[in-house]
């Protein structure tokens, strides 16, 4: 039963799939009238203009470039060009980095908040207003005073990737069962091992979900914020791209984004199942 | 006058004459035209001469009218036989020439992918940082903000900057105050208004009002000149139009999505929309001040003072390089070095179209314009001047500025001052020229008077 659920699933996905290309391919095929225009003049102009091209293109379009990129994902042709396999290595260098700073405090700091109720209510409006804050809002003002613009972007990662995990082990450390604790007490176990042994197990789902959507944000932000300062990474490559005016480019890169920010979210949700336990 | 031309030949027109302004006629102008494009690229040397001899030649006489006068009292030939008594050209071009060791080798230059950073971009690919001994990484930057802020934290030594930008910085507008100098000047010309296709038939300014342009940069030469095309066919710019800082690469979106108007927008950007058939050069920055500055070469103060010999091998190397880009032969090969994804990342028939000047207008027709970009170095103090007295006029400055202070401390003729200094000369005290926007003189002595005379400007 289970699975041929998953085969028609899997069948439905397929035909999704073949009917957005196949719309996607008709729509971009359809040709505008195009002016008459000398041919000396044609020379200096380009395809949308003169064959009425659509500007955005087609799925064979993106296809034909996207193998091109996967032939070759390492190339090198100097600072402001690189592969889109050095690309992403970049980013993902980047969210790591960023992500893994964000963890080291928020988890220690989410479990330090979590035991003291006081804590926890004073520090509430805080991470309320800094939660919704958009990357690019702290772009400018890292880069002010970072005054180095890669740190700038690791830092950005960091700000925004830590408040979901951050809450989310506050609220998973607070909501462990008062019973198990008080069984702990009167077993007369330290508090550090109480810690250990009691409440990070306890709160390990929670906190871990709160770390997958983290990365998901992490991921969001490094796009936006390579964007801005340039130089390598995914972001840059779509904006390097824009500036050409290549949809096709984007495109690929949207696509690309997604994948790797799919795999992310999968590697956290398997550690999820690691430490979900069953009441 | 352009650096590169013979600065003793008094028969040099002012005005007027042919397409170009160099020749008396324009047969003449063919003529010459055809001769340098089969004439062998002069050694350095001679351009180095060329470059010092034009700027003690300027300082002397700042104007064109009075060096004529001169040259055609005494002769070319006495004239340089004079000037070379009490100044050694020979000794002053090697000094300008000879290389010092740069105090640092690996060099971070930031630039805008826009055809205006050509000299800096071109110097890259074929080799003028290399022959000057400096291994020069020109990185690509998003936006004018960030190449100012990664210039102001020093992650770029020096970096490609729209002219009034370090005017602006050094004065503490938009940025904190830093002291940042201007050796050489990218680009003039090579800006253009660009309309949307559907706007074919508004040519007239005056039908204009309500319409939304775009400039790369509040502090930019487009701004003024957008301002000032507009106010002198009586359209407020503050009021009857909207204005909007739009990073050039987003312009040619934007118009197609019909979020703006028109724009007035560093070339490639310019042929770009016209290239993917959104619109159509409504008319070349240059119809409304022929060689104004566009784009400029910029560091900070503290670079120059920490790292005097980088600096110098830098300006050298951007000096040839924009002497390279005068010449009009060699800017098909131009065009392919500086096309790839590594530096611009556009096609190359766009970049050929802006370098060569023949171009498609978006209407239809093809027009030629072999000056609608050059590439000149000289610094003047008076665009400075001028861009100062625009900032003050739409309200940028608030109360008294020092104009002559500040484009004094700004634009340096640096390399040539330092130079004059070590042949034990006293620097002119000016590198002043005065010129003419859209028909109306510009006298670089009173600035005041020449703010005040609009009659379109900011209420201050």
């Amino acid at each position: 039963m289970t699975s041929s659920l998953r085969l028609r699933a899997g069948l439905v996905s397929i035909v999704l799939l073949a009917a957005f290309l196949g719309v996607w391919h008709l729509a971009t095929r359809s040709t505008a009238p195009v002016a008459t225009m000398s041919p000396e003049y044609a020379k200096l102009m380009g395809l949308t203009a003169t064959q009425g091209k659509s500007a955005m293109p087609g799925p064979l379009d993106v296809g034909a470039k996207l193998w091109e990129h996967v032939k070759r994902p390492f190339y090198d042709n100097g600072p402001n060009d690189k592969g889109l396999g050095i690309q992403l290595g970049y980013s993902i260098a980047r969210v790591g980095t960023g992500y893994l700073l964000a963890v080291l405090v928020a988890i220690p700091l989410g479990f330090l908040i979590g035991m003291s109720p006081l804590l926890s209510k004073a520090l509430d409006p805080f991470i309320q207003v800094l939660k919704p804050i958009s990357p690019l809002a702290w772009m400018p003002l890292a880069l002010y005073t970072i005054k180095d613009s890669s740190v700038s972007a690791i830092f950005v990662i960091f700000i925004c990737s830590i408040w979901p995990m951050l809450l989310n082990t506050v609220f998973g450390v607070a909501s462990v069962r008062k019973e198990w604790i008080n069984v702990a007490r009167t077993l007369e176990v330290g508090t550090v091992r109480r810690a250990f042994t009691v409440i990070l197990p306890a709160a390990a789902p929670t906190i871990l979900t709160g770390m997958r959507i983290s990365i998901g944000i992490a991921w969001l932000v490094i796009v936006a914020a390579e964007m801005l300062v340039g130089g390598t990474g995914i972001g840059y490559f779509v904006w390097n791209e824009w500036n050409n005016l290549s949809i096709t480019n984007v495109i690929i890169a949207i696509l690309l984004i997604g994948v790797v920010g799919m795999l992310l979210d999968q590697i956290l949700a398997r550690f999820t199942r690691m430490v979900t336990f069953p009441e | 006058m352009s650096t590169f031309d013979n600065p003793f030949d008094p028969d040099r027109n002012l005005r007027a004459g042919c397409a170009c302004g160099q020749h008396r006629s324009a047969a003449e102008h063919d003529q010459a035209a055809a001769a340098l494009h089969c004439e062998p690229v002069e050694s350095e040397e001679k351009r180095y001469e060329g470059v010092v001899a034009s700027a003690v030649m300027r300082a002397m006489f700042p104007q064109d009218v009075a060096r004529r006068a001169f040259l055609k009292s005494v002769g070319a030939s006495t004239a340089l036989a004079a000037l070379s008594q009490f100044f050694p050209l020979k000794t002053a071009t090697e000094v300008f020439a000879a290389t010092g060791a740069p105090e640092k080798k690996d060099l971070k230059v930031g630039f805008i992918p826009i055809t205006c950073a050509t000299p800096i971009i071109m110097a890259a690919p074929m080799g003028f940082y290399a022959k000057h001994g400096l291994n020069v990484e020109v990185v690509k930057t998003a936006g004018w903000a960030v190449i100012r802020d990664k210039t102001i934290n020093k992650e770029y030594d020096a970096a490609h900057m729209l002219a009034p930008m370090p005017i602006a910085i050094s004065l503490g507008l938009g940025a904190n105050a830093i002291p940042f100098a201007v050796p050489a000047i990218e680009n003039i010309n090579g800006q253009g208004i660009v309309l949307a296709t559907k706007h074919k038939d508004k040519r007239d300014p005056k039908d204009w009002k309500g319409l939304k342009f775009a400039i790369p940069f509040d502090y930019s030469m487009h701004n003024y000149l957008l301002r000032y095309y507009l106010a002198e066919h009586g359209i407020d710019p503050d009021t009857d139009v909207q204005l909007r800082s739009v990073p050039p690469p987003e312009m040619v979106a934007n118009l197609r999505a019909d979020n703006i108007d028109g724009f007035l927008a560093p070339d490639n950007i310019c042929q770009r929309a016209i290239y993917d058939g959104v619109g159509f050069m409504h008319l070349l920055s240059k119809e409304i001040w022929d060689g104004h500055p566009c784009c400029s070469f910029a560091a900070s103060k503290e670079f120059i003072t920490t790292a005097p010999n980088s600096f110098a091998a830098l300006t050298r190397s951007i000096v040839d390089a924009t002497a390279y880009a005068s010449k009009a032969e060699n800017r098909k090969q131009i065009a392919e070095a500086i096309a790839p994804a590594n530096y611009i990342n556009a096609p190359v028939t766009v970049l050929e179209q802006v370098l060569t000047g023949t171009y498609a207008d978006g209407l239809g027709g093809v027009k030629t314009d072999p000056k609608r970009v050059d590439f000149d170095p000289f610094p003047w103090q008076s665009f400075a001047v001028w861009m100062l007295t625009q900032m003050k006029r739409w309200g940028q400055i608030k109360g008294d500025v020092d104009y002559k202070a500040v484009a004094e401390q700004v634009y340096l003729a640096t390399d040539t001052k330092k130079l004059m200094t070590e042949m034990g000369l006293s620097p002119p005290a000016s590198a002043y020229k005065s010129f003419a926007v859209m028909g109306k003189n510009f006298d670089p002595a009173k600035p005041e008077d020449y703010v005040a005379s609009f009659k379109i400007r900011k209420a201050s």
